[in-house]
């Protein structure tokens, strides 16, 4: 039997693939083929470019953008075992129609291990599941002794996904060895990062392989409970979680006695109120107590006392669903894939300005040249590629330099940046440094817990600084300010948010210290954003006097007479650019 | 205990140290704003972080316990930048009209800007304004001078168990209140008064000491409280021959903690009530009489009685109020002088 | 202060459980809370030990090798089981047996208790079943257990160990027993009356009836604090001579045909012990007030005039050592040791570090001994003319009579008494929160305002005696406990109606 796979990811469904499936499901029953063609609402695809997307088995064609209306057209060719042309992907270096999804560049470098399910099969039915091997992991575990299935994950080499790169083995084997009446897994479903979306996309295309990952890590650890903290911004990722845990529960795979054996396990959901913050896994465990989300210092670490005061193991939604993946292959052959100091896969969101964006799971040591301009598909619109911002506002950004570098915890580290959760964010010549540093700095003073001074205070003097040179009233002693403030905050903050929050300065500083001084002594942008250094002029040799700058100036800045080139009064200029755009003789320049 | 290296110097420590505690008990002074000891750590001022050899960060002395081997840096050139910043940081959002502050010359936050030399601040900008709160009976709010140290939070939830504050808005909007900003009288303060005495600024001042006198012009003498049976230790603040306030003093069971009563009871030792002469009833009105009159009057009462009638016609109620030496005294006057054992106190209320 | 570290255990992770009519703050940290009635005390804990007894919950070795009587007791004991138990406190049976549990599983466990447990005709049979519970379950001798009983005034525990008691002299040294008087005649070099005197109650009897001709008050307002403060009026405006000294004109100082003036705390030099037999220092912060001098001159002075020789130049210091000399537990006491934290008494000498408990070994009296108690019902309870209970204690902003909290901004926190009274109650005498009422009992009336509030049940109401104008001791009966005399200022019957401020 076909099967008909519909993205039901949230970026699909924000482009209504709820109606194309609606759409298919009606025709395929007007037309009584039910029996010939499986229809299924999936998880993401991560080509969130092309949604709402559509795969088909047993070939795997790959239909982009598909709408309502084309069902008729799509089923009518797929009845009569024909591929839907119009609706495939084209190559838009080629032009060529691709026929399968493995020949789609976006596919084509990834190694598709942890997001195997996605896209697949149907979240909100375990038998999907279960026929795609799940579970096989925690029935393998539940043979083993506890401190063996510690021991694969060691050998696995695998990593905290979730932006410290934490060995995951060695995190549990402390919470293993800490003694106490009960202890706890949590699952950190709190991705706050601007731009990332790897841990929403999992927990919709695969909730069951998160569940499965916490019970193995339960197992291990000895606990007999778990937590799933998750933003309440994430309905859809809440709703499917909620309805996997009702129905392991009905399988018996949550509960007393798991797969006759000793071993109990329940899950909770809780949900959090979007604060930044409370992706720190103490300000998380507050939160889940009912406090404020705020950190609090390590030692004692969550392995010893965490949530309700017992030992503790947080891991993030991507580690713990690569832990089903380890087991079913042998961490010894997931062991193989990655570099040295950092195995298996990394899911990334990629986005920006780049013209493939959406999820991607490459292997660990791929470069960033293969994931910007392969996935990718390189810079959008042609213009050149300036840098790409890993790690959302707890990153750096890496620039031209940097594209072969092998993208890895330790490498990226070294870089001035970090893995973080796998944001991506590529930007091009049009993107100005100080304002993109200004924006990631307005997100982490905002997400500010307020608790420890050189973030409550100084993330709030850094930003005012970046406001003064975007403003063009900074001085030159401000970027020593920048360097030395952010650098004590980095080192002197409570939590990892204060800890990071200055990255996305200094690697600017560092990589862009030129367009930095240029809004400083010159009062330019030269990327032509920062609107309180621009200033539009009308090239009077070009001008042929048309008037539709003048029409379409919101504060009447513009004035000219026919036959007589037209003239900015600098003095009225809001900045908006809308004259530049409209003159259709490209008479105004912008300097 | 563990053997660690501090400014390069080698000590032996129990291994349940912090490093905080380990300089401290050696003579090394690390600054603290949030820190005091009983109450939880919440390393939230960052005052006291030191350099530790192999560590990338810096680490908070008061939250990081000692081990084996550690070597630590309380004053290097990395940890002094670090604390000027964050003191440039502060007095940057802080209400900084030292002259007429309570606190000044009493102040953490001023003897750590002393201490690395910070004089001004280069981070000009957003400054938190906040009225005053005077509405409780016994000290005023003033939270343009807090700086959010938090220890008020913790020992009101901790010690007293009332949780009247908590912090109030995020990040540099962060102010410590009381639920939804309310007057203290709205919410479950019991007015003991013990976050005034942790505040390390002039956040939190008793309304008896304004403009009372400098804190240098005020004598503290530490005392035994004169209420109930715990016996609270307390420091009576005292200028020209008044008391004006109390503050905590540690030396006792009660650990510095106090009491509504221990804290704020102290003014009637300053009533207009209080008898400042003896008096001789006659004709059934009180008239002011010397010692010596009154003392000769009630000696002459007291042998005509005892001469009369003998020491059971006597009886004494003595004071549990009144010190051990003078309830000697008085048991002894009673056993002695009237020859009566009829003496007793309140014990049996 | 108590309640601070009690609350900082529970969130520390400890049991409690709290026993008391009213609900108290400490309820709302309770494991179990017993709300009996009150005066119900007894039958209440021999509960808790016929459930620990039945279940074989106590602590065989401890009672074996240190403890006697236990086989009388027991068989006191053995008809105090839950069902019977619940009738008389109206806890339910279940509840005291999960509180016997909880209470004898415990590692180590205190008993903390005040003047609720004291002020009753059955006062001292009370503690005395407190003791039972504890020796039963051998917390007694150990850090962290122990019977605490705490003292309401600062210096309670001073002035009891002082002497100020007619059966004892300093550090509990019988005055009917031979060797100690003959001890105290010599080192204080007179001749000493045998006989134990009076109690504060049965002064005021005296006194009433005309025995006692005179009367020296030192610190003391009888006329607010003690019960039936009608009775009490009557008594001391029965006197040939009274004496009063104070800081202020008390009520009772009024009545006095002398009044001398005293001096507050800040004013002296001396010592205070607290409730865990601490020795602190008191310290002049000021200068005295006025014409006033201090408690112990003005006794010296006294003395002196009366043809005896008090000599002490050096002040408070020197009678300490005088205390140290005749008292063995202050025995290691002096000014110097006293410097810092205090010392806890037994101090027999003055290398000797203090005692911070008691009982570790061995029990003062050799053997730990089971009194075995019956239940005995209050003096007065509620009847068809007096159908409600009253019990009485203190709110947190003011002190005792009130002279000295009254005084300071505390006063501002809780200006005047308020009632408590439960909503049923309040209802069935059409009574709202704010009204006024008359409270009469058979001994005199008061008025007061009215709080209606769940901390106390129905049928009960609630009165301190901080209030000059409500002077809730003319309300309370004196009947005491025949061993100590402690009157039962907890229960008493009263009836109210609602009356226009």
């Amino acid at each position: 039997m076909k099967e008909i796979l519909v993205c039901g990811g949230t970026g699909c469904i924000s482009g209504d693939s709820r109606l194309v499936h609606d759409a298919l499901e009606q025709e395929l029953s007007r037309q009584g083929l039910e029996a010939e063609f499986k229809l299924k609402y999936t998880g993401c695809h991560g080509f969130c470019e092309q949604g709402p997307v559509i795969l088909v088995t047993p070939k795997d064609n790959f239909y982009c953008k598909v709408a309502p209306q084309d069902v008729p057209n799509l089923i009518h060719q797929l009845k009569e075992g024909k591929v839907y042309d119009e609706l495939l992907y084209v190559e838009p270096t080629t032009n060529e129609r691709i026929l399968t999804r493995h020949d789609v560049p976006f596919y084509k470098k990834q190694q598709r291990l942890v997001l195997k399910n996605c896209g697949i099969i149907d979240p909100e039915n375990i038998d999907d599941y279960l026929s795609s091997c799940g579970y096989k992991s925690l029935q393998k575990v539940l043979k083993l002794q506890p401190e063996q299935v510690i021991q694969e994950i060691k050998t696995s080499g695998l990593r905290g996904r979730g932006g410290g790169g934490f060995p995951t083995g060695t995190k549990w084997d402390f919470a293993r060895k800490s003694v106490a009446d009960n202890k706890y897994i949590i699952c950190n479903a709190d991705e706050g990062d601007p731009g990332a979306f790897m841990d929403r996309s999992l927990s919709e295309g695969d909730p069951h392989a998160v569940l499965e990952g916490m019970l193995i890590a339960g197992y291990a650890i000895g606990a007999q409970e778990g937590y799933i903290y998750i933003r309440a911004e994430y309905p859809l990722a809440v709703k499917r979680l909620s309805i996997a845990i009702e129905q392991a529960k009905a399988r018996g795979y949550l509960g007393k006695n798991l797969l006759g054996s000793k071993f109990d396990f329940s899950i909770k959901i809780k949900q959090g109120a979007g604060a930044f913050v409370c992706g720190e896994e103490t300000a998380l465990m507050e939160s889940i107590q009912g406090n404020r989300g705020m950190p609090r210092p390590r030692p004692p670490y969550p392995a010893v006392k965490g949530l309700w005061d017992r030992p503790s193991n947080i891991n993030n939604v991507e580690t713990l669903a690569n832990v089903p993946v380890i087991m079913e292959m042998g961490s010894e052959r997931y062991a193989q894939i990655g570099t040295e100091k950092s195995k298996g896969t990394k899911i990334f969101a990629l986005t920006g300005k780049v013209n493939n964006t959406g999820l991607a799971e490459v292997p660990m040591g791929i470069t960033l040249r293969e994931v910007v301009f392969d996935i990718g598909g390189g810079v959008s619109d042609g213009k050149k590629f300036k840098a790409v911002q890993i790690g959302g506002p707890s990153g750096g950004c890496l620039t031209e330099e940097h594209l072969d570098l092998p993208i890895d915890y330790d490498s990226l580290l070294e870089a001035g940046a970090m893995m973080g959760s796998g944001g991506l964010v590529v930007m091009d010549e049009s993107t100005c440094m100080v304002e993109l540093a200004r924006f990631f700095l307005s997100f982490s003073r905002h997400e500010s817990c307020g608790k420890c001074t050189p973030c409550r205070e100084g993330n709030t003097r850094l930003l005012e600084i970046l406001q003064r040179i975007v403003e063009g009233n900074g001085e030159m002693e401000d970027l020593d300010r920048l360097q030395s403030l952010g650098e004590n905050i980095i080192q002197s903050s409570l939590c990892g948010l204060g800890q990071t929050a200055p990255n996305p300065i200094l690697s600017t500083l560092k990589y862009f210290r030129q367009e930095y001084e240029l809004h400083v002594k010159n009062k330019v942008c030269p990327a032509g954003v920062c609107k309180a250094l621009l200033s539009y002029k009308v090239m009077e040799d070009k001008c042929k006097a048309c008037g539709l700058c003048k029409k379409s100036c919101p504060t009447e800045a513009i004035t000219g007479e026919k036959k007589q080139a037209h003239k900015i009064d600098v003095s009225k200029c809001a900045q908006c650019g809308v004259c530049m755009e409209k003159c259709p003789f490209d008479a105004i320049i912008r300097g | 205990m563990v053997s660690i290296t501090i400014n390069g110097n080698q000590y032996s420590v129990p291994a349940d140290y912090s490093i905080l505690k380990a300089a401290e008990e050696n003579g090394i002074n690390i600054p603290t704003l949030c820190y005091e000891e009983g109450l939880t750590i919440t390393g939230s001022c960052r005052m006291c972080v030191v350099e530790v050899k192999g560590v990338r960060k810096l680490l908070a002395s008061c939250a990081t316990p000692v081990t084996e081997g550690m070597e630590v840096q309380t004053e290097s050139e990395r940890v002094i930048s670090a604390r000027r910043d964050i003191l440039r940081l502060l007095i940057a959002n802080h209400d900084l009209r030292c002259l007429t502050c309570e606190r000044n010359g009493d102040c953490r936050l001023q003897d750590y800007c002393y201490r690395y030399k910070v004089e001004d601040t280069p981070y000009k900008g957003d400054k938190k304004h906040y009225p005053i709160d005077t509405d409780n009976h016994f000290f005023i709010r003033d939270y343009s001078k807090c700086i959010k140290c938090g220890k008020c939070v913790s020992i009101c939830a901790e010690v007293n168990g009332a949780h009247v504050y908590d912090f109030m808005e995020r990040g540099f909007d962060t102010k410590v209140t009381s639920a939804f900003d309310d007057t203290l009288q709205e919410t479950t303060c019991t007015a003991c008064g013990m976050c005034v005495n942790v505040c390390p600024v002039g956040a939190l001042v008793e309304k008896s000491v304004l403009w009372e006198g400098r804190p240098w012009e005020v004598k503290k003498v530490t005392t035994t409280c004169s209420y109930c049976g715990v016996g609270c230790q307390l420091k009576l603040k005292v200028k020209d021959d008044r008391i004006i306030g109390v503050t905590a003093d540690k030396s006792g069971s009660n650990l510095g903690h106090l009491c509504a009563k221990g804290q704020f009871g102290w003014e009637y030792v300053h009533s207009q009530d209080r008898l400042t002469d003896p008096l001789i009833k006659r004709n059934g009105v009180f008239e002011k009489a010397s010692w010596e009159e009154a003392l000769t009057y009630v000696a002459h009462r007291l042998q005509g009685i005892l001469q009369e009638r003998g020491g059971q016609a006597f009886a004494g109620l003595s004071s549990a109020k009144c010190t051990n030496e003078e309830n000697y005294l008085f048991q002894k006057f009673m056993r002695t002088v009237l020859h009566t054992n009829n003496v007793d106190h309140c014990a049996r209320l | 202060m108590t309640g601070y570290r009690i609350k900082q255990a529970v969130r520390n992770g400890r049991k409690l459980i709290v026993a008391d009519p009213r609900k108290i703050e400490l309820t709302n940290y309770a494991d179990i809370w017993l709300r009996h009635r009150p005066g119900t005390d007894i039958a209440l804990i021999n509960g808790l030990a016929h459930v620990i007894l039945r279940d074989n919950l106590w602590d065989v070795e401890f009672v074996c090798e240190r403890c006697e009587g236990f086989a009388e007791w027991s068989e006191v004991v053995e008809g105090y089981h839950p069902k019977r138990v619940e009738e008389i406190t109206g806890v339910k049976a279940e509840l005291i047996e999960e509180a016997a549990h909880l209470f004898s599983q415990a590692e180590r466990a205190s008993i903390v208790y005040a003047m609720g447990i004291t002020q009753h005709t059955s006062g001292t049979q009370n503690v005395l079943s407190l003791a039972n519970l504890a020796i039963l379950t051998g917390n007694v001798g150990k850090e962290g257990a122990g019977v605490y009983p705490l003292r309401g005034q600062n210096n309670v525990q001073g002035a009891c160990d002082m002497g100020c008691l007619p059966n004892y002299y300093p550090g509990y040294q019988l005055v009917d027993a031979l060797e100690s008087r003959h001890k105290f005649t010599q080192f204080w070099g007179t001749d000493l009356p045998d006989k134990p005197g009076l109690t504060l109650p049965e002064m005021m009897d005296a006194a009433y009836s005309g025995e006692i001709k005179a009367l020296y008050i030192m610190g003391e307002n009888p006329v607010l604090a003690d019960p039936d403060a009608n009775h009490v009026v009557k008594a001391l405006k029965n006197l040939d001579f009274l004496v009063v000294q104070d800081i202020f004109l008390t009520e009772t100082a009024e009545l006095a045909e002398v009044v001398l003036p005293a001096v507050s705390f800040a004013e002296k030099v001396g010592t205070f012990t607290n409730t865990e037999r601490r020795i602190q220092r008191v310290r002049k912060a000021i200068t005295l007030r006025g014409n006033t001098q201090s408690d112990w001159e003005t006794l010296v002075a006294l003395a002196n005039k009366m043809g005896h020789n008090w000599v002490y130049p050096r002040g408070p210091e020197e009678i300490m050592e005088e205390i140290a000399r005749c008292t063995p537990s202050y025995g290691g006491i002096n000014y110097d040791r006293l410097e810092t934290r205090g010392l806890q008494w037994p101090c027999p000498t003055s290398d000797h570090p203090g005692t911070p408990y008691l009982h570790r070994d061995t029990f003062s009296r050799g053997k730990g001994k089971f009194h075995g108690v019956h239940h005995i019902p209050a003096a007065e309870e509620p009847d068809e003319d007096y159908p409600l209970l009253l019990t009485t204690g203190r709110n947190l902003y003011q002190f005792h009579t009130g002279s000295m909290s009254r005084r300071s901004k505390l006063e501002r926190m809780r200006p005047e008494e308020l009632m408590m009274m439960h909503p049923d109650t309040a209802k069935d005498y059409r009574i709202k929160d704010g009204d006024y009422v008359q409270v009469e009992s058979r001994r005199g009336e008061v008025k007061t305002k009215t709080q209606v509030t769940d901390h106390i049940p129905p049928g009960m109401v609630f009165l301190t005696f901080h209030y000059k104008e409500t002077p809730t001791n003319r309300l309370t009966n004196s009947a005491r406990d025949p061993v100590c005399n402690i009157p039962e200022l907890k229960v008493c019957a009263v009836k109210v109606k609602k009356v226009m401020n």
